[in-house]
C-alpha cells in the first residue's frame, strides 16, 4: 500500500505538469480578458514541433525552445484575430485549434510517413536529487521541467499577476479595458503580451508530453488536456496557486486510474470507465467551484475605442 | 495667455461632422462650462483634447505651445486629466491600485507604499477617500472622487469632467461643487461638460455653448441668464411648453383607480388603497419623491405588474387580471420609464417601431416587411425622429430614442397615456418636444397621467396634480392652486389635502 501511494504521488506530479503549464498560460490570457480556445491546438503543435526539432537536431533543449517559440507565434496569431481584428474569441480559438491540430498531424505524416510503430527519441531523464532516501527519494525523482513548472512558473505567475505593474495592467485590462486605456496604457500591447506568454506555456505543456513523458509523438497525444486546463483555470478562480491545486487533482485522478487499470482487477465494468474518471472528476470539481467563479468582467469582449 | 486653446478643431466621423471649426479657450484657474444639447459635440471635443480621438483638422495649444495628442498618455503628460461619464475604474481593485494604474515607475508593486502615497495625495487635495477600499464597495459619489484623485495624482493642471452630476444625488452634487471650488482656488482649471443650466450658472466662471458641432460663443457666466443660455443652446428662444386652455368640466372620467394595493419587488407594501381618476382631455400630474410607489403604479396601470387588490377601470370596464396586451387593446398606452428597456438596441428603428404589434404586421405567419417599412417612414416623419429606418436603435441619442417610443405608443391613439418620467435625462429641445406631444394627446381627448419628479414639469402642463407619498395619494389639487412650496410639503408627507 505504501509503495502504491508513493508511486501514485510521484506520478501525480508528472501527469499534472503539462496541464499545469497550459493552465497557467490560459490564466495569463484570461486574466487580460482573452479566452484562448486555441490551447488544445497549441499544445498539439508544441508536442509535434518539439519532437520534430529534437529528433532532427539531436537536442531536446533545442526542441523545447523551438516548441515554445512556435507557441508564442500561435499566441500572437490569436492576438491578431481577437485583439486587432476583433473576431469572436470562441471562433478564433477553435479555428486555431483545428488549424494547428491539422498542421501537426499533417507535418508528422509528411516527415515520418505512415508507420505502424511511432518513431521515438531518447527523452528527458528524471533528476534524482535525494538519491535512495526512501519515499522522499522516489517522490522527488521528477523531470527538471516538472520542478521548473511547480517551483518557478507557478510562483512567478502569482508574483507577476499580483505584485507587479505588468500584472496590475493585465488584471485591469481583463476587468475594464476602458480604464486602462484612459490611464494611458496600451490595451492591445497587454493582450498581445499575455497571449504570447500563454502560447509559449501551452506549447511547453505539449512538448513536455512528447519530449519527457513519452519520447514520441502520437495522434492522441494531447487527448483533451487543453480543454481540461480551461476547466481548471475556472476551478482555480484565475489564481495560479489554486490552478495548481486543480491540476494536481486532475493529475492525481489520472495517475490513479492508470494504476487501477494496471492492477488488472477483475471488475464487471469496462476499463474505459477508469479512463473517463479524471474527466468526470474535472466536471464535478467545476460544477462545485464554478458556481462561485468570478469571471474577469471583460472576458470575451474585444476592446474598441468608441 | 490660455492654458488650453483649441483652434478651428474639426472632427468628422464618416458623414457626420461632430465638431465644425470649434474654437475653445480655457483660462488658468477657471471653471469653464461646455454647454450644449446631447449630440452637440461637447464630449467629442473633449475626447480630442484627452487623446481618445484625433481631430480631423485644427490645432491644440497647451500653455501657448502647439501640441499633438495621440493618446491619453500624451494628454496626461501635458497635464490634462479627464473624468469620463462612465467611470474608468476597475471595480475589484483597491482605490490605490486604481489610482496608480498606468502611472507607477517601479516594476514591482509595493502595496503598502502605494497606499501610503495615494493616501497622502488624497489628504493633500482634501478628497475624503480610503486608499485601501475596494472600488466595488464605493458609492457613485466616492467613485467620482477616486477619478478626480486619479487625475490630480497624475499632476493634472486641467481637469475635464463629462456630465459629472448626471449620476449623483443632490448632496453629492453639493460636495462635488465644494471640491471643485477649492481646487479652483488652488489653481486648477476645470472644464465642466453639461446640459443643465442651473448647474452651469451655479458653479462656472465662463460658458462656451456648442450647437450642432459648432461653437455659438463664449460668455461670462455672471452676464447671462439661464434663459439666454438656453436660447444659445437650442438656437431659438425657449418659451417653455405650458398648458393653455382649461379642461371642459363635462368631460367624462376615462380611467378610474380605486383601493389599489400592491407590493414592491421586495414584497413590501408599495401602494396603499390608492385612488385616482382622470378625465378625457386631462393631464393628471403625479408628483412625489422617487421611490414612493410611482414605479409600481406605472407598472400596474400597464398590466406588467398585478396588484393584490383594487379596481382599475377604463370606461367602466375592469382591467384587473388582464395581461399587458389586453391593457393595450383596451386603450392604455404606456411610455416605458427606462428607454433602454423599451427598445431592442440591436434591432433597427423600423423593427422597433413595429415590435409591440407584430400580429398586425404579419401575413400568414410571415412578417410583412413592406407594411412595417411604410409604418416606420410615416412615424419618422410625423414624430420628427432624426434617424434612418435602418439605423440600429442603440446608435440613437436619448431624445430620438424617446421619440421612437412616443411614436410607437401615441400613433395608436390610446385613450389613456401613462408617461412615467418621460423627460428624464433629455436635453432642453427633446424635453420640450415630449411635453408638447403630451399636450397634443390632451387636446385629442386622451386621459394623460404624467409621473414626474420634476416639479416644474408637473406644474407647467398638468390640469390637476396628485401627490404620492409612501404609496398613497396624500392630496389632489388643481394646478391653478398649486405652488412648489405647497407641493413640497405634501411630497414630504407634512401636509394632506382633499380635492
Amino acid at each position: 500500500m505504501e509503495v502504491f501511494l508513493v508511486n501514485l504521488i510521484t506520478a501525480t506530479f508528472r501527469v499534472s505538469t503539462p496541464i499545469l503549464l497550459a493552465a497557467i498560460g490560459e490564466t495569463y490570457s484570461e486574466r487580460a480578458g482573452i479566452l484562448n480556445l486555441g490551447i488544445e491546438g497549441i499544445m498539439y503543435f508544441g508536442a509535434f514541433i518539439g519532437f520534430f526539432v529534437a529528433d532532427k537536431s539531436g537536442s531536446l533543449w533545442t526542441g523545447l525552445f523551438v516548441a515554445i517559440m512556435s507557441g508564442v507565434i500561435a499566441g500572437l496569431l490569436m492576438g491578431l484575430l481577437t485583439v486587432t481584428l476583433g473576431v469572436n474569441q470562441h471562433v478564433s480559438g477553435l479555428g486555431i485549434t483545428l488549424l494547428l491540430t491539422g498542421l501537426s498531424l499533417f507535418g508528422f505524416r509528411l516527415v515520418y510517413g505512415g508507420r505502424s510503430t511511432p518513431p521515438s527519441i531518447p527523452s528527458f531523464q528524471a533528476v534524482n536529487p535525494f538519491g535512495d532516501i526512501p519515499i522522499l527519494g522516489t517522490i522527488t525523482q521528477q523531470y527538471l521541467l516538472t520542478y521548473i513548472t511547480f517551483l518557478v512558473i507557478v510562483p512567478l505567475a502569482w508574483f507577476i499577476l499580483f505584485k507587479t505593474r505588468f500584472g496590475l495592467n493585465i488584471r485591469a485590462v481583463g476587468e475594464n479595458p476602458e480604464a486602462v486605456d484612459a490611464a494611458g496604457v496600451n490595451v492591445y500591447l497587454v493582450r498581445y503580451g499575455v497571449l504570447a506568454i500563454g502560447g509559449g506555456l501551452m506549447a511547453a505543456g505539449g512538448a513536455f508530453l512528447s519530449l519527457a513523458q513519452l519520447g514520441a509523438f502520437t495522434h492522441g497525444i494531447i487527448a483533451g488536456r487543453g480543454w481540461v486546463a480551461i476547466a481548471i483555470v475556472i476551478f482555480g478562480n484565475w489564481s495560479p496557486v489554486k490552478v495548481m491545486g486543480g491540476a494536481l487533482i486532475f493529475g492525481g485522478t489520472f495517475a490513479l486510474q492508470l494504476r487501477l487499470q494496471a492492477m488488472g482487477l477483475q471488475l464487471p465494468i469496462p476499463y474505459e470507465t477508469f479512463l473517463a474518471l479524471p474527466y468526470v472528476v474535472t466536471i464535478i470539481a467545476l460544477v462545485l467551484a464554478g458556481r462561485n467563479a468570478s469571471y474577469p468582467a471583460a472576458l470575451l469582449k474585444p476592446y474598441r475605442r468608441e | 495667455m490660455y492654458i488650453v486653446e483649441m483652434q478651428k478643431v474639426t472632427k468628422i466621423f464618416g458623414e457626420l461632422v461632430a465638431n465644425d471649426h470649434v474654437d475653445f479657450q480655457l483660462r488658468k484657474g477657471e471653471i469653464h462650462a461646455l454647454l450644449g444639447e446631447n449630440g452637440a459635440g461637447k464630449t467629442t471635443l473633449m475626447r480630442i483634447l484627452y487623446g481618445l480621438y484625433q481631430q480631423t483638422t485644427g490645432d491644440i495649444f497647451i500653455d501657448g505651445e502647439k501640441v499633438t495628442i495621440n493618446s491619453p498618455k500624451d494628454a496626461i503628460k501635458k497635464g490634462v486629466g479627464m473624468v469620463t461619464q462612465h467611470f474608468a475604474l476597475v471595480p475589484p481593485m483597491t482605490v490605490a491600485e486604481n489610482v496608480v494604474l498606468g502611472y507607477t515607475d517601479s516594476f514591482v508593486l509595493d502595496q503598502a507604499a502605494i497606499e501610503k502615497k495615494v493616501g497622502e495625495a488624497a489628504n493633500q487635495f482634501s478628497l475624503d477617500i480610503n486608499p485601501k477600499s475596494i472600488v466595488r464597495h464605493l458609492s457613485v459619489g466616492q467613485r467620482q472622487r477616486v477619478e478626480i484623485l486619479k487625475a490630480l495624482y497624475r499632476n493634472a493642471k486641467v481637469l475635464i469632467l463629462d456630465e459629472p452630476t448626471a449620476v449623483l444625488v443632490p448632496q453629492e452634487v453639493d460636495s462635488l461643487f465644494e471640491t471643485l471650488d477649492r481646487l479652483r482656488k488652488d489653481g486648477l482649471s476645470v472644464i465642466f461638460i453639461s446640459h443643465k443650466l442651473d448647474e452651469v450658472t451655479k458653479i462656472t466662471d465662463r460658458v462656451t455653448v456648442l450647437r450642432d458641432g459648432k461653437s455659438i460663443g463664449t460668455v461670462d457666466t455672471v452676464n447671462v441668464t439661464q434663459k439666454q443660455l438656453a436660447a444659445m443652446m437650442v438656437g431659438r428662444d425657449t418659451f417653455g411648453v405650458t398648458r393653455q386652455t382649461e379642461i371642459n368640466p363635462d368631460n367624462k372620467k376615462i380611467l378610474e383607480v380605486e383601493d389599489l394595493c400592491a407590493l414592491d419587488d421586495k414584497g413590501l407594501p408599495a401602494l396603499k388603497n390608492l385612488k385616482l381618476s382622470i378625465r378625457s382631455g386631462e393631464i393628471l400630474g403625479i408628483a412625489g419623491v422617487g421611490g414612493n410607489g410611482q414605479k409600481e403604479l406605472a407598472e400596474i396601470l400597464s398590466g406588467v405588474k398585478a396588484p393584490i387588490s383594487g379596481v382599475i377601470k377604463i370606461n367602466d370596464k375592469n382591467l384587473v387580471g388582464k395581461d399587458p396586451s389586453e391593457f393595450s387593446k383596451m386603450g392604455i398606452g404606456r411610455i416605458p420609464e427606462d428607454r433602454h428597456e423599451g427598445v431592442v438596441g440591436d434591432l433597427t428603428v423600423y423593427e422597433n417601431l413595429a415590435l409591440e404589434h407584430l400580429d398586425e404586421y404579419s401575413k400568414n405567419g410571415f412578417l410583412d416587411k413592406q407594411a412595417i417599412r411604410k409604418n416606420a417612414n410615416e412615424l419618422i416623419k410625423n414624430f420628427q425622429i432624426k434617424a434612418k429606418p435602418t439605423d440600429r436603435i442603440r446608435t440613437l441619442s436619448g431624445g430620438n430614442m424617446q421619440k421612437v417610443l412616443l411614436a410607437r405608443v401615441l400613433s395608436r391613439q390610446p385613450e389613456v397615456v401613462i408617461a412615467p418620467q418621460p423627460t428624464r435625462g433629455l436635453d432642453v429641445g427633446a424635453t420640450e418636444y415630449v411635453r408638447q406631444q403630451l399636450l397634443e394627446q390632451r387636446t385629442r381627448g386622451a386621459a394623460v397621467m404624467l409621473i414626474s419628479e420634476d416639479l416644474d414639469e408637473i406644474l407647467s402642463i398638468s390640469d390637476r396634480i396628485a401627490v404620492i407619498y409612501e404609496g398613497e395619494i396624500v392630496g389632489t389639487i388643481n394646478a391653478q392652486n398649486a405652488t412648489p412650496e405647497k407641493l413640497g410639503l405634501m411630497m414630504s408627507g407634512a401636509l394632506r389635502e382633499k380635492a
